[in-house]
């Protein structure tokens, strides 16, 4: 009996293994198939010829790619300039209905997501966003603001008062103790915020594809035109593109972000 | 009072409807170190805190050297506070969080590290200014805490019970190192504690905080030999209450405590409030003899029990001794068997005495 003790734990294990490893064998297989169609089990032909295609100077993948970039920075920098303050408000001020607010960012995410871009695209048209990549950028913060306004109030209700009151204590004025103690403190729960909504952009489909659509291509919307007209590497290789963010990403928060500020995040 | 340091004046404070201190005075001389002496709840840490800025008062003023700041931001108010936590930068090194204060008084560089240094000598912390401060133990991080305040010079040091987190022994060392460097400095110091041996080494005088009202401010001698009231005999250590009944005698008192005691002649103004014909006397363990139950008086009060419990913590014995349906806590250093009867002498000096009823309140609490 006790000699078999080990064979659930390793089915369990090998089932979870599959189900994650799976699907990546397959991107990554598709990535490097030349030639690949029924009734094979694996790619007839191997090599690296679309590879090529996809990072030839003049191909679409590229310069989505870099739209991609460009829209995720912008993304960043409106989520930040907006989850600091806010952020800094919800852990430190006691507010009324502090809840409340911290709920009203998740409200977009309580919707259908089709139904509200359809409108917001509507909207946008008569303002004239559609397709722009302001528009987009948008789009993709009110999208990460959720994450960032949450994981900032974390990252500063992990900073101990007395830490500000000591800098207070000794001269320092109350943006000065907000710049070189309060910050610095937080910076890995905001660095990580910053990672998580830049990834969210660089992923994001269905706002861009309604509000962006033809004018804004970006990684995403390539890869979905990609798998649509069946060209599966270059969606393979598109999506192992986006790969690379997600996991550095995990490497990040694995690596920085301390249990005491996850443990706060939504609280 | 003029030339006073730092003059608190009828200030109050309340959290919410909570009134945490009730018209709190009291000044204080430049150059000296006083003591906020009280148990938790007491109002001494919010006092505290009312004086750096961090808790707004409700009413009262609080000067420093003749000028009102109770309106001041806490940046603005030239104090510095050794924390209880010690809120030491975690991302700045020892010289980075002793240096801080400096930097924001726009010193250059190089005056600022030479001041740094000279703290670190003076904290014997030689070497250490360019460690982090997470890479310190607990006896560094509060001369670090330390060094900082000390390092702006401050018109008024702050202390936060800062020496709670320390090893018991090191304590010990550290209250007297605390003391001579404000000694050496002159400068003025505010500590708040609960550790009554704290209180008594480090002050030049006590305030005794009750309830968010002042108890008793004194010197250590005068708050430990002469406490004001019930509630500052029992927390200065004299924790043993008997009641007496009293009765006049020419210009004196005579007290007893009936059957379970011989009489003594005191004083009429050695009881403190007045004397009705009771007598609420309190007494410290370490200050009696214990003899025979019919020992001669020659100006002791005996009271007459039986030891119920006996330990020894150390020196000297201590015993559980009832007295009627009292029990009493006293040390002796002779050896006594439990069950054997027992007289308490009470020398006079020994005895706190307070009129009964006048102040009976706090005395129940302990």
């Amino acid at each position: 009996m006790t000699a078999l003790a080990w064979l659930p734990r390793a089915i369990v294990l090998g089932l979870i293994a599959f189900a994650i490893f799976g699907p990546l064998a397959n991107l990554a297989l598709w990535a490097a198939a030349e030639q690949w169609y029924f009734p094979h089990k694996l790619p007839v032909v191997y090599g690296l010829k679309f590879w090529h295609q996809v990072f030839k100077p003049s191909s679409d993948a590229l310069a989505s790619l870099g739209t991609s970039v460009v829209i995720a920075l912008l993304t960043v920098a409106v989520s930040l300039a907006l989850a600091v303050p806010a952020g800094y408000a919800l852990a430190r001020l006691s507010l009324p209905l502090r809840g409340l607010i911290m709920l009203a960012f998740l409200l977009p995410q309580a919707f259908p997501s089709v139904a509200v871009y359809i409108n917001v695209a509507r909207i946008f048209y008569t303002l004239g966003l559609n397709g722009t990549i302001a528009g987009v950028v948008l789009v993709h913060a009110v999208h990460g603001l959720v994450f960032a306004v949450w994981i900032a109030a974390a990252a500063f209700a992990a900073v101990d008062r007395d830490l500000e009151l000591a800098a207070r204590n000794i001269g320092a004025g109350a943006l000065r103790t907000f710049l070189t103690v309060t910050l610095p403190l937080a910076a890995p729960g905001i660095v990580a915020s910053a990672i998580f909504v830049f990834l969210e952009s660089l992923d994001e489909f269905t706002g861009t594809f309604f509000v962006g659509v033809p004018d804004v291509t970006t990684l995403p919307l390539l890869m979905f035109t990609a798998s649509v007209a069946g060209n599966y590497q270059i969606a393979a290789i598109t999506a192992l593109i986006l790969l690379v963010p997600s996991v550095g990403f995990m490497m990040f928060v694995e690596r920085f972000l301390k249990a005491d500020v996850l443990a706060k995040v939504g609280a | 009072m003029a030339g006073a340091a730092l003059e608190i004046d009828r200030v109050e404070a309340a959290y919410g409807a909570v009134k945490v201190l009730k018209a709190v005075s009291l000044a204080v001389r430049p150059g000296e170190f006083v003591a906020l002496l009280g148990s938790s709840g007491c109002g001494k840490t919010t006092l505290l805190r009312a004086i750096s800025g961090f808790v707004p008062v409700a009413s009262g003023r609080i000067l420093v050297d003749g000028r009102d700041i109770s309106g001041l931001p806490p940046d603005k108010r030239d104090m510095a506070m050794v924390f209880q936590s010690y809120a030491l930068w975690p991302h700045m090194t020892a010289a980075g969080n002793i240096g801080y204060g400096l930097k924001l008084r726009g010193w250059d560089r190089a005056r600022t590290a030479e001041r740094v240094g000279q703290m670190l000598a003076m904290l014997k912390l030689d070497g250490l200014g360019g460690r982090m401060v997470t890479q310190l133990s607990g006896g560094q991080r509060q001369r670090v805490a330390l060094g900082r305040a000390l390092a702006v010079d401050p018109r008024i040091l702050l202390l936060d019970e800062p020496l709670s987190n320390l090893d018991a022994r090191i304590r010990e060392d550290v209250r007297h190192e605390i003391k001579a460097l404000q000694n050496k400095l002159g400068i003025t110091a505010i500590h708040v504690t609960h550790d009554r041996e704290e209180a008594m080494v480090m002050a030049d005088r006590i305030v005794i905080l009750d309830a968010g009202e002042i108890a008793q401010v004194g010197s250590p001698e005068e708050v430990y030999n002469r406490p004001a009231s019930t509630f500052v005999a029992s927390f200065m250590g004299a924790g043993n209450v008997v009641r007496l009944t009293a009765r006049r005698d020419g210009d004196g008192l005579v007290l007893g405590a009936g059957q379970l005691s011989n009489e003594i002649r005191v004083p009429a103004e050695s009881v403190a409030g007045g004397a009705g014909d009771q007598v609420v006397a309190h007494f410290r363990g370490e200050a009696v003899r214990l003899g025979a139950p019919d020992a001669g008086d020659r100006g002791m009060l005996v009271l007459k029990g039986r030891v119920a419990q006996a330990s020894y913590p150390g020196g000297h014995w201590r015993y559980g001794v009832t007295v009627g349906s009292q029990h009493f806590m006293v040390d002796d250093p002779r050896r006594l068997h439990v069950g054997e009867s027992v007289g308490i002498g009470l020398p006079l000096d020994s005895l706190h005495l307070f009129a009964a009823g006048a102040d009976s309140g706090p005395a129940e609490r302990v």
